[in-house]
């Protein structure tokens, strides 16, 4: 045994030792196009933060623009106070929030249909559902304009809820069916035998294990939704309905005098919850990206 | 208290609750998705404006856009913006996942940053760019000035060019973070043995890339840039918020001349049929999405 490893930890010693004079080269290797992209795609993000910061005299002529020579909250405060937006903010969420919840919903209970119940045509509609998918808002947005105004949804706020769930739906039902997907039958079979019913099956046993499906899907919707301009832009005209995307472009650009320290707090303040939700859930969202290009 | 039972027992079977649980996503689909697209296709025919509903006029409206230079002009520059934001999300993308799949200290905080640009809301990033290459404040102008590579402020959404490549570089911005994480799960699931087999017979680092990497990264390829294209050809957010279509419509694509036409303009007809043209597109599109997600 002895003469057996001997030889083993001289490799590792010399791996380990090569590994040393290299790990600067190595370093450099990662680290320096590494920062590159970290300049290129946090610049903007970086921009925002000064830019809110920054005196309004700084904004309009500065030795240096990347620094913030005279810090102030003025820009906060004239947004918060001036403009409607808080209330943009606050429609913003609670459409989010809804859109999420009853898209989730009925997600699930529509994955859970096609997986497990296995009913006549359960094939056809979810390829349907995946069809629904890959139609994007921008060619549907002109006649669902006609059918907004025939149902007197025009200019209401939770009218968003219903039509964010026509994007949400498709993606959410996709993503739930491959999770359901790896959920073992043997489970609910057990249930079966043991004399449960279908409702007892869905509650007690997929439910309970399908909260990490729940979760991704959850916070897909909430930074869909949150990201969300086209249909807001469209179907939302009173100042009162805006959300924070439509407020700020259609209220806060005058003509060609452009507030930047307000537009610039505005998205800051803006894009947070977004960046929160991501934050708190940076797992999710990566097995989900990589969940929808692989198995 | 039979008659219940007896009801909720045939609740219970597979079949009535199978349609059953699948009756409110398929309303809301129906209703507001496959409705429109089909009323989209109807209206693309009529002559109808804004509180008209118009009149059948069968092809005319593809017609008119068709003999127009501005639809023309903003068919190719889609198509062109599409091209190469693909290219660029496509290249950095993989080279970034190709950086991240390296061992290195910081791996989880660097990939959780570079993810950023895709998460935050399009607009408020896109009004944070439009800033940066702002005429007369863009800071990136005064960067190149100090650096000596221009002599006065650049004013990169004033011409035709800069304008559109300033537009593909925002989207490529935002776009390539989605590439390289779904580049970076495809780049873990290749095992390590190919690499050291390949080592063993001698092969670089290059050849390695060509022969394993790029070839087993083929189907995650085909849905990163399928998927990604049929956004990017309908993108609205971006290009609406930086410089909806000008100068003088040198940007203009598909959603934003149809925004104008119909709903800034009223001609619901014409925006309808401006609209849908990208349809042509997205059937190829989708057929490689639907084929390689089938091949999984």
């Amino acid at each position: 045994m002895a003469t057996k490893t001997a030889p083993n930890r001289n490799v590792t010693l010399t791996l380990r030792q090569a590994q040393g004079k290299g790990a600067f080269i190595r370093g450099l290797r990662v680290y320096v196009p590494l920062a590159v992209y970290g300049v290129f795609l946090l610049l903007p993000f970086y921009w925002m933060i000064i830019t809110t910061f920054k005196s309004r005299a700084e904004l309009l002529n500065t030795t240096n623009p990347f620094l913030i020579l005279h810090f102030t909250f003025q820009h906060v405060v004239d947004l918060l106070t001036t403009t409607a937006y808080l209330q943009w903010f606050a429609n913003t969420l609670f459409v989010s929030v809804a859109a999420t919840v009853v898209s989730v919903f009925v997600s699930y209970i529509t994955a859970y249909a096609i997986i497990r119940l296995r009913f006549p045509g359960s094939e056809v509609v979810s390829t349907a559902i995946f069809l629904c998918y890959i139609v994007p808002p921008a060619i549907l947005f002109i006649p669902l304009a006609s059918v907004i105004i025939q149902l007197h949804w025009f200019d209401q706020l939770w009218a968003l809820v219903p039509i964010y769930a026509t994007f949400l739906i498709p993606f959410c039902t996709w993503l739930l069916i491959g999770f359901l997907k790896g959920i073992p039958r043997e489970l609910e079979e057990a249930a079966r035998v043991d004399g449960a019913s279908n409702f007892a099956i869905i509650w007690r046993i997929i439910f309970p294990i399908s909260v990490p499906g729940l979760i991704s899907a959850a916070i897909f919707s909430f930074t869909l939704s949150w990201n969300e301009y086209l249909y807001a832009l469209v179907y939302m005209s009173s100042s009162g309905n805006k959300t924070v995307s439509v407020g700020m472009v259609t209220e806060l650009i005058r003509g060609d005098v452009f507030q930047w320290g307000q537009l610039m707090a505005g998205a800051l303040i803006g894009v947070l919850p977004a960046v929160l939700v991501y934050f708190f859930f940076v797992e999710y969202y990566v097995a989900g990206v990589s969940g929808s290009v692989k198995e | 208290m039979i008659a219940r039972s007896r009801f909720l027992a045939r609740l219970d079977s597979p079949r009535v609750l199978g349609y059953l649980l699948i009756v409110p996503a398929a309303l809301i689909l129906l209703g507001l998705l496959a409705y429109p697209l089909v009323l989209g296709i109807w209206m693309s025919l009529t002559s109808a404006t804004l509180g008209k509903p118009g009149v059948f006029v069968g092809l005319q409206n593809y017609a008119t856009i068709l003999a127009d230079p501005i639809f023309r002009g903003a068919a190719a520059f889609s198509v062109f913006y599409t091209v190469c934001a693909e290219l660029g999300k496509l290249t950095l993308g993989l080279a970034l996942a190709l950086i991240l799949n390296q061992k290195f200290r910081g791996y989880r905080a660097a990939r959780s940053l570079m993810l950023l640009p895709w998460v935050a809301p399009t607009v408020l990033s896109a009004l944070a760019w439009l800033w940066l290459l702002d005429p007369q404040q863009s800071a990136l102008s005064w960067l190149l000035i100090k650096m000596h590579l221009r002599s006065e402020m650049v004013d990169f959404l004033g011409h035709p060019w800069s304008a559109r490549f300033s537009l593909i570089v925002v989207n490529i911005w935002r776009g390539l973070p989605y590439f390289a994480i779904g580049y970076l799960a495809g780049l873990q699931s290749i095992s390590k043995d190919l690499y050291e087999a390949a080592a063993i017979d001698g092969a670089s680092g290059w050849q390695a890339f060509r022969r394993i990497t790029w070839p087993l990264l083929m189907p995650i390829t085909t849905i990163l840039v399928a998927f990604s294209s049929i956004f990017t050809l309908t993108d609205f957010q971006l290009i609406w918020t930086i410089t909806k279509g000008g100068p003088t419509d040198a940007t203009q694509v598909f959603t934003t001349l149809a925004y104008q036409r119909a709903i800034s303009g009223g001609q619901l007809g014409e925006g309808a049929a401006i609209a849908i043209s990208p349809i042509v597109f997205m059937i190829v599109l989708a057929f490689f999405v639907v084929r390689a997600v089938r091949e999984r």
